[in-house]
């Protein structure tokens, strides 16, 4: 079936129709989180009691606005300062890795390459698990043999950052070798050929040809940071990230104050994704 | 090699070995260890597989094991079965702009946090909800009806989070394949479902297989869409790993849990990879 085979009008429409459909499907879920953080009701559901701006703003219980709640407020910084340093983490070391991955040989190369791939096809929950077992032993082998406390390895904002940046730095790999790939090499060697250190013309010819890539790798990281939930689970400690704090309130009860930071939610990613899609843009 | 160059390999391979080891190898070591150790007294531990016969042994964890991974693979079906006509339609019959758009379309449940998707669902879905209003206003049904909290909702909210990851690789392969070779086809007498199976689907069976390994590992590794949309008795394993972690404080069986989780979703890998003849290399290293 392509266009220019002929086909039976109805096929054609009911076709179109499937995937008409499938686009509700895709938005309707979406489109009510949004829509149900203006309605003037205690609970995020119908009957529609007419529009308002205290989920957002409002200061008089029960109408308290996201602005005003301050658990909310408290968890997106606490989720912003872990997805700044996985981001930054993330894209270091995905960075040494796409230059050791393209610009290297080495024995047992294609091992590594499968090591680093893992992170993939490990559910996040077992990662998770793993990271938080390994740093409690360590955890206790260390303060059995110093009498110390080590309490930046029992679970907590530490713990969240290294387990989301074990599977976010297979990611900025991946983006950020692709870029590398395209390099042209001579260009290095011109700049060598200049005069220019080894280090300075990474510096200052490989690196600025790596920046799309490095930046839309960052930002993809923000993002998954900020999304993730299942490794950020069995980690977190006192201190909650945003998506925990979300769910632990769903579970008590949602109240439209959920929608809104919701629909903020839905705002940054977007500003962040469009971000993403510029730097992809700048790229060609 | 000049020692220079060797001094700036080593600083480079460094980050990568300081990673997988301390953050992938030994945790899956450190959690084999302790799936293999049985509490005897206050901090003291002898090896043994005691932890798995107990997951043996109680129905309610092997049949939680087991319908996990039953609803999984369902799940990943029907993620290709609706999601098959949609990367179609996107890779074969729209042209420029229309095919970014509605391809940009699909990426957007990405965007969102997986929690403001479920409760998306949540919204529309439990009693109070969109769809039981709009079905009494239309006069289908009389009064409210519950569809949350039952496996039904725990599916649709699966394949919503997934879809994404069937349908990318597929459009992807899908646009490589030539309509010249579809239209050849035709030619010589194909008809729509044997060109469908002897030109299309081979043709993006690279494209299947990852999106089927991805949807797979996603639903079987998810734990809010189950514990959210599910209802009390829609046991998920990765809630039962989180209640002996958590709750129980029991990690010894959790480790094995986990461990009985990690060994099912790779060999599914590894035979969905064997099965299509490809590497993990060549599936995941887009």
């Amino acid at each position: 079936m392509i266009p220019t085979i002929p086909q039976t009008n109805v096929l054609k429409w009911s076709y179109r129709a499937y995937v008409t459909l499938f686009f509700i499907y895709l938005a309707l879920p979406l489109t009510v989180v949004c829509v149900f953080a203006f309605n003037d009701s205690v609970f995020p559901s119908l009957p529609w009691e007419g529009f308002t701006m205290a989920w957002f703003f409002g200061t008089e219980a029960p109408f308290i606005g996201v602005f005003n709640e301050r658990s909310i407020m408290r968890a997106i910084g606490t989720s912003a300062f872990v997805a700044m340093w996985v981001a930054g983490l993330a894209v270091f070391v995905g960075t040494c890795n796409a230059f050791l991955f393209v610009r290297h040989d080495f024995r047992g190369k294609g091992f590594l390459y499968i090591l680093m791939l893992l992170p993939l096809i490990i559910p996040g929950v077992i990662l998770g698990i793993s990271i938080l077992v390994f740093a409690s032993s360590v955890a206790n082998t260390l303060e059995d043999a110093t009498d110390m406390w080590f309490d930046g390895l029992r679970p907590g904002l530490l713990l969240v950052i290294l387990g989301q940046f074990s599977f976010i730095t297979t990611f900025a790999t991946l983006v950020i070798s692709a870029r590398l790939q395209k390099f042209d090499p001579s260009l290095e060697e011109a700049a060598l050929n200049l005069g220019a250190s080894k280090w300075g013309a990474v510096r200052q010819v490989t690196l600025p040809f790596l920046f799309p890539a490095i930046m839309g790798a960052g930002v993809v990281a923000v993002l998954m940071s900020f999304e993730n939930f299942n490794t950020t689970l069995m980690l977190v400690g006192s201190e909650s990230p945003l998506t925990i704090t979300m769910f632990d309130k769903l579970k008590h009860g949602s109240t439209p104050v959920l929608n809104a930071v919701s629909l903020l939610l839905m705002i940054i990613s977007a500003g962040l994704g469009l971000l993403a899609l510029l730097f992809q843009r700048t790229k060609e | 090699m000049t020692d220079k160059s060797k001094l700036g390999f080593y600083l480079l391979l460094m980050p990568l070995m300081l990673w997988l080891i301390t953050l992938i190898i030994l945790p899956h070591i450190g959690l084999f260890m302790v799936s293999i150790s049985e509490k005897i007294g206050v901090r003291q531990y002898e090896t043994g597989l005691g932890n798995y016969a107990v997951f043996f042994n109680e129905p309610l964890y092997w049949r939680t094991f087991a319908r996990t991974a039953f609803m999984s693979i369902f799940t990943t079906v029907l993620t290709l079965v609706l999601g098959f006509p949609v990367a179609y339609y996107i890779a074969k019959l729209t042209r420029g702009r229309t095919k970014t758009t509605l391809f940009l379309m699909c990426l957007i449940p990405f965007w969102v946090s997986e929690l403001v998707r479920t409760f998306g669902w949540m919204i529309l879905l439990r009693e109070t909800g969109v769809l039981s209003n709009f079905l009494q206003y239309t006069g289908v049904i009389g009064g409210p009806v519950e569809f949350l909290y039952n496996d039904g909702a725990i599916m649709v909210g699966l394949v919503y989070t997934s879809i994404l990851f069937m349908i990318v690789p597929l459009v992807t392969t899908l646009d490589s394949l030539d309509d010249s070779l579809i239209e050849a086809g035709y030619d010589l007498g194909g008809s729509d479902y044997s060109i469908m199976r002897e030109i299309v689907i081979p043709h993006a069976m690279p494209g299947i297989v990852s999106g089927c390994i991805v949807v797979f590992m996603l639903s079987l590794g998810n734990y809010l869409t189950p514990i959210l949309l599910g209802g009390k008795d829609s046991l998920w394993f990765t809630g039962l790993i989180y209640t002996q972690f958590i709750t129980r404080f029991n990690w010894e069986l959790g480790s094995a849990f986990g461990f009985l989780l990690l060994a099912l979703s790779s060999s599914i890998v590894f035979i969905g990879l064997k099965l299509s003849r490809q590497s993990l290399t060549e599936t995941m290293g887009r």
